[in-house]
């Protein structure tokens, strides 16, 4: 073992954690074999490595036997490599003195064959005891986290994060998207399993964001670039015009009155097109912040450039600012939570539902609306041609656990539909069908709440609808037909309704791979964001520094997404209040005497960490700004880049011990 | 009975080829143990290096390990446009489709060099991929590099030796 100092002694243990590892390896044979392999003085198989007698093992090891290289075969490195690390500094050696293998996740819960995977756990045993002999004592090196967050999205989970955080005392920016902070649930009437109104418990915290000291809220605005890593993001925030000066408005509406189009006629996005409003307009009576909007896509100033500006004129504030340009403000944050929600499956996809061709097909956030006292029709239930339905059917699952759409559950559909069941029965009186495949109510209180609608004498149909279609018996057409099989009595049914709502799926929003790429940060191959463990580390993201809160993540409740945004601040706050962060210390420096100061290194950080010495005549690397990704090493053509803890010598002697390659075997002529 | 067979390997039981897998931290190292954790199940023939980035991977790592006897080698990145170190995979590329001649012009097949983008998401990828590539390189049999070496180096012997006989005679 040339390069390395004294004498190498190595622990070598592996782990069965239960049967996982040691059902399928033997691990008694593989701790057989790392005992004939140079250097290793210990070699034991244990039940729970990562448990507390497990990494007690080690650290008395370590001091009877006078061990300074520590290997073991357990699950992946994301999972306990730090357990493992702070187990080996904990006894007194340095924590880089030791290597992991990953026995479970690529190994015994992959392959099948006991043989095979136990001859692939030997090679990656031999290669870790390998490498470890080269491993070089590190120091962690630390950077300081700045106090300020920025929160992604003005929904009821960024509201959440952005209060919880701005109580605890820190600066939070929170960057809406919309004109109004509230998202989906501003929009909803009632929530389940409670059904206490959704206005009252979400408003009170809107002004609460609004009014906060600590918290600066841009809304109508997007976050256009995020820069650097934990602890210092440089993130650049674009404020779209709004026509109107924040500081000047007062909401009072006047220039919606005297907007040159005396009707509205314009699709109402709060109302899902079932209201109109007209190019000035105010998203909501509740919407915060109280700033009315201007919308260039409709109003005919920006579209003609001719229009006699009654707006203009008739507000006595001069808030109404036609010329005003996009802004761009620079901000450095600490951490962010990412919390930008969902959108709703769009059911014309499931075009055999007719949506989009039937007027009287709804999906459940149009019946929201339409439920809402607040909504475009003050509550009253009627269909588009202003009659009341006496049978409603609520269909399941669109869009959700269909192989032909999203495979997934969306998980409140059915707590939802069975809401707006309670609802529109209430508000109607009409007949109500759901037609379901599973009725799928996990939580407190939720299956309670599922017992009560049947009890109301809300109708199941247990069955997915094949179609819909109008009704021929009806002379107006108006009626529609919905066809499903039930399933309990096997046979096909065909109910006449008045109105159809389709229990739509929740989805990642359009462009959630832009925000992906943006931040750094992975979705999962539905689009939803993914977690760094999904029971482990729920609301953290492989990018430290930024968590994730709410549907962003996946589909979830308001509770879950409440709960979710106290976990996303409270990461976020732990992190602020240690001050500072440890970062892995694999960055890349240059040996100088072996630098030929060829430069072919210095255009390939992206970092721009590399600078040239003039007059040295050799290239040097900033380690403030290298993140470790080891490109320039794997460049410099004379070997004179090394990177911590990937160092050439270390993954060869990975090679060799994988290949189980010995010097004396090989010929050198 | 064990026989040597030409690989070196014993011959008790069937050849299997080893493939060399060099995966970057963030997406193809993760997506391989979200195969995993979602058990899905591939063939065992691939050992994995774990890597920063693939933009690390030197292409030396590479002929070493032909070189030292692995039967293949697989460089496992993110997609395009989505290198946790903004550009590292293009870095790679860019070695790569030059590595992919040189592997070429030893003579070594172009199944057994190859490079896939598999992102933090794709488990089933891994899958795919692996068993595609063993499959391939189970076709071609194995490369067995140090065992051609060795031949080599012997036969060089006997030429080295016959020569310095013959100048013996000569002299």
């Amino acid at each position: 073992m040339s390069g390395t100092n004294g004498k190498i002694k190595i622990g070598f243990y592996i782990c069965h954690c239960g049967t996982n590892i040691a059902g399928t390896v033997d691990v008694q044979k593989v701790v057989d074999y790392a005992a004939t392999l140079p250097n290793v003085v210990v070699s034991k198989h244990y039940k729970y490595m990562c448990s507390d007698p497990g990494q007690e093992m080690i650290q008395k090891d370590i001091k009877d036997n006078d061990l300074n290289r520590v290997v073991v075969a357990a699950c992946s490195p994301f999972l306990h490599e730090r357990t493992f690390r702070n187990a080996t500094s904990q006894a007194g050696l340095n924590q880089f003195y030791f290597q992991m293998v990953n026995t479970r996740e690529q190994n015994a819960w992959v392959h099948l064959d006991p043989e095979a995977s136990t001859d692939k756990a030997m090679d990656l045993v031999r290669s870790a005891i390998n490498r470890v002999a080269f491993h070089k004592p590190l120091e962690k090196k630390t950077v300081p986290i700045k106090p300020d967050v920025l929160v992604v999205g003005g929904g009821i989970a960024g509201i959440h994060a952005s209060l919880t955080l701005a109580n605890a005392g820190k600066k939070v920016f929170l960057v809406e998207r919309d004109p109004t902070i509230g998202g989906h649930m501003a929009m909803f009437d009632k929530t389940f399993p409670t059904l206490d109104c959704a206005a009252c418990i979400l408003t009170p915290k809107m002004s609460a964001v609004k009014n906060h000291p600590n918290i600066t809220m841009w809304t109508y605005s997007e976050v256009v670039s995020v820069d650097g890593y934990v602890g210092n993001f440089q993130v650049k925030v674009k404020r779209k015009p709004r026509y109107i000066i924040d500081d000047m408005c007062v909401g009072c509406l006047d220039c919606i009155e005297a907007c040159v189009y005396k009707e509205p006629r314009f699709y109402n996005e709060f109302d899902q097109g079932l209201s109109k409003r007209k190019p000035v307009y105010m998203p909501f009576p509740q919407a915060t912040p109280q700033l009315v909007v201007i919308d260039p896509e409709t109003c005919i100033w920006f579209k003609t450039g001719k229009c006699k500006q009654t707006c203009v004129e008739s507000c006595e504030r001069k808030a109404v600012d036609l010329n005003q340009e996009a802004t761009f403000k620079e901000i450095e944050v600490g951490t962010i939570i990412v919390a930008t929600g969902f959108q709703s499956f769009d059911a014309r996809k499931v075009y055999y539902y007719g949506y989009g061709t039937y007027p009287n097909v709804y999906t459940a956030l149009e019946v929201e609306r339409l439920i809402n006292a607040s909504g475009p029709t003050s509550g009253e239930v009627v269909l588009r041609d202003g009659s009341r339905p006496k049978s409603i059917a609520i269909v399941h699952c669109v869009g959700s656990r269909d192989k032909n759409t999203n495979l997934w559950c969306s998980r409140v559909c059915c707590l939802y539909s069975l809401k707006l069941a309670h609802l529109l029965k209430e508000h109607t009186h009409a007949d109500i069908y759901n037609f379901y495949i599973d009725i799928r109510t996990p939580g407190k209180m939720m299956d309670e709440f599922y017992t009560r609608m049947a009890e109301e004498g809300v109708k199941f149909i247990r069955g997915r609808v094949a179609d819909i279609y109008p009704d021929s018996t009806d002379e107006e057409h108006r009626r529609l037909v919905v066809k499903a099989e039930d399933t309990l009595i096997r046979e096909i049914i065909k109910v006449p309704v008045d109105m159809v709502v389709l229990s739509t799926g929740l989805v990642p929003r359009d462009d959630a791979q832009d925000v992906r790429r943006m931040l750094n940060i992975s979705c999962s191959t539905e689009g939803f964001f993914i977690e760094r463990h999904p029971k482990l580390a729920p609301v953290n993201t492989f990018t430290d520094g930024i968590f994730l809160a709410g549907c962003c993540q996946g589909p979830k409740d308001i509770p879950d997404t409440v709960a979710q945004a106290g976990a996303a601040a409270a990461e976020a706050l732990a992190l602020i209040d240690l001050g500072y962060i440890e970062l892995e210390p694999n960055t890349a420096f240059i040996v100088e005497e072996e630098c030929s100061g060829c430069k072919s290194c210095v255009p390939l950080c992206p970092y721009t960490a590399i600078s040239y010495d003039e007059e040295k005549k050799k290239a040097s690397i900033n380690e403030a700004l290298c993140k470790g990704c080891g490109t320039c090493v794997a460049s410099c053509p004379s070997g004179s880049i090394k990177q911590n803890m990937f160092e050439d010598e270390e993954i060869y002697s990975e090679i060799d011990g994988i290949l189980n390659y010995q010097m004396e075997e090989a010929l050198c002529c | 009975m064990l026989l040597k067979n030409e690989t070196g390997q014993t011959a008790s039981k069937q050849w299997e080829p080893k493939i060399i897998a060099f995966f970057c931290n963030w997406c193809t190292y993760t997506a391989a143990d979200l195969a995993g954790v979602s058990r899905i199940k591939h063939a065992p023939n691939i050992r994995v290096i774990r890597v920063m980035c693939s933009g690390r991977v030197d292409p030396q790592f590479i002929l070493d390990s032909f070189a030292k006897g692995a039967d293949g080698v697989l460089i496992g990145g993110c997609h395009p446009g989505d290198c946790h170190y903004q550009e590292g995979n293009y870095k790679c590329l860019r070695r790569f489709q030059m590595l992919k001649r040189v592997v070429d012009s030893l003579g070594i097949e172009k199944d057994r060099l190859r490079l896939e983008w598999i992102s933090a998401s794709e488990g089933d990828k891994v899958r795919i991929v692996v068993n595609d590539m063993v499959a391939k390189i189970k076709v071609l049999g194995p490369l067995g590099l140090p065992l051609k070496f060795k031949n080599w180096a012997d036969e060089m012997h006997v030429i080295v030796s016959e020569v310095a006989g013959k100048e013996e005679v000569y002299a």
